[in-house]
């Protein structure tokens, strides 16, 4: 699904600027510890995630993943939005809890990046 | 991918700001030269790995970079307390990490595990009360052959 699909799935709102709505997201990742980002093999995914540093958004850099949304309308600061920019990892924020983002965004046809389920 | 590069970083203890900006530079760098995309994930996956230990637990650090035709090489150098026991810090879920940083996200004891799996050699020499070396190499068309 594209990204745009997963905002309106999510009522999510785009905090990042000129974020190509059109990306393509085949798989999904949910996870607060960044350690198990980089541990397992999760590029080009989707990261769902509560937590808003700006070691997020780098650690989504090096492991190439493709947009974040972060839940419960959490925001991150200016300098974090700011990094995403420059790197450009469109960020997304939803006010659903992670189990719902995850919940609807499963039903809807997103599956795990771990390949769990095919 | 053509021509060789090398150069260095600068790293500062608990800089968490600017944590992982030296991988995430070394990435761009392997990205222009055109090293396939598998390569640079994995290079910039252990770079980050090893960064973020040093800015975690050492006072400074330097990151160099040192890239081939056939090779990617980083070592990191830290003046950081030193690991007392390197076998056990290769073991997945091992941490001496503080709450707060796993409070950001890291710290479960991935770090060196992960630095191991994403490359072809890794070694790792440390003093404690000194600091610790740590180099790493990803062949960018598999290993030489042996020659001894």
């Amino acid at each position: 699904m594209t990204l745009g699909e997963i905002r309106g799935i999510l009522g999510a709102i785009v905090i990042t600027q000129r974020t190509d709505m059109d990306r393509e997201i085949g798989r999904a990742y949910c996870a607060d510890l960044m350690s198990d980002v980089l541990a397992f093999s999760v590029t080009q995914s989707l990261l769902i995630t509560g937590l808003t540093n700006v070691q997020v958004v780098r650690t989504a850099d090096v492991a190439d993943i493709k947009a974040i949304v972060f839940v419960q309308g959490k925001r991150p600061d200016l300098d974090t939005i700011e990094t995403a920019n420059s790197k450009n990892i469109p960020l997304l924020v939803t006010n659903l809890s992670m189990f719902e983002t995850c919940g609807r965004l499963y039903e809807n046809g997103l599956r795990s990046a771990t390949g769990d389920t095919p | 991918m053509t021509g060789s590069s090398d150069g260095v970083f600068f790293l500062t203890g608990k800089d968490f700001t600017n944590a992982g900006s030296a991988s995430s530079n070394l990435k761009s760098i392997l990205e222009n030269m055109g090293i396939p995309a598998d390569i640079v994930r994995r290079a910039s996956i252990a770079a980050f790995e090893a960064e973020m230990n040093a800015i975690i637990y050492a006072v400074a650090g330097m990151l160099s970079y040192s890239i081939t035709p056939e090779a990617v090489k980083v070592t990191l150098q830290d003046m950081g307390p030193g690991i007392p026991d390197i076998d056990l810090a290769m073991k997945e879920g091992y941490s001496t990490a503080p709450d707060y940083i796993r409070e950001m996200g890291f710290g479960s004891g991935m770090g060196l595990p992960n630095i191991k799996k994403n490359t072809d050699k890794l070694t790792v020499n440390s003093v404690v009360g000194e600091g610790t070396t740590l180099e790493f190499v990803i062949y960018l068309e598999g290993p030489p052959p042996q020659t001894s």
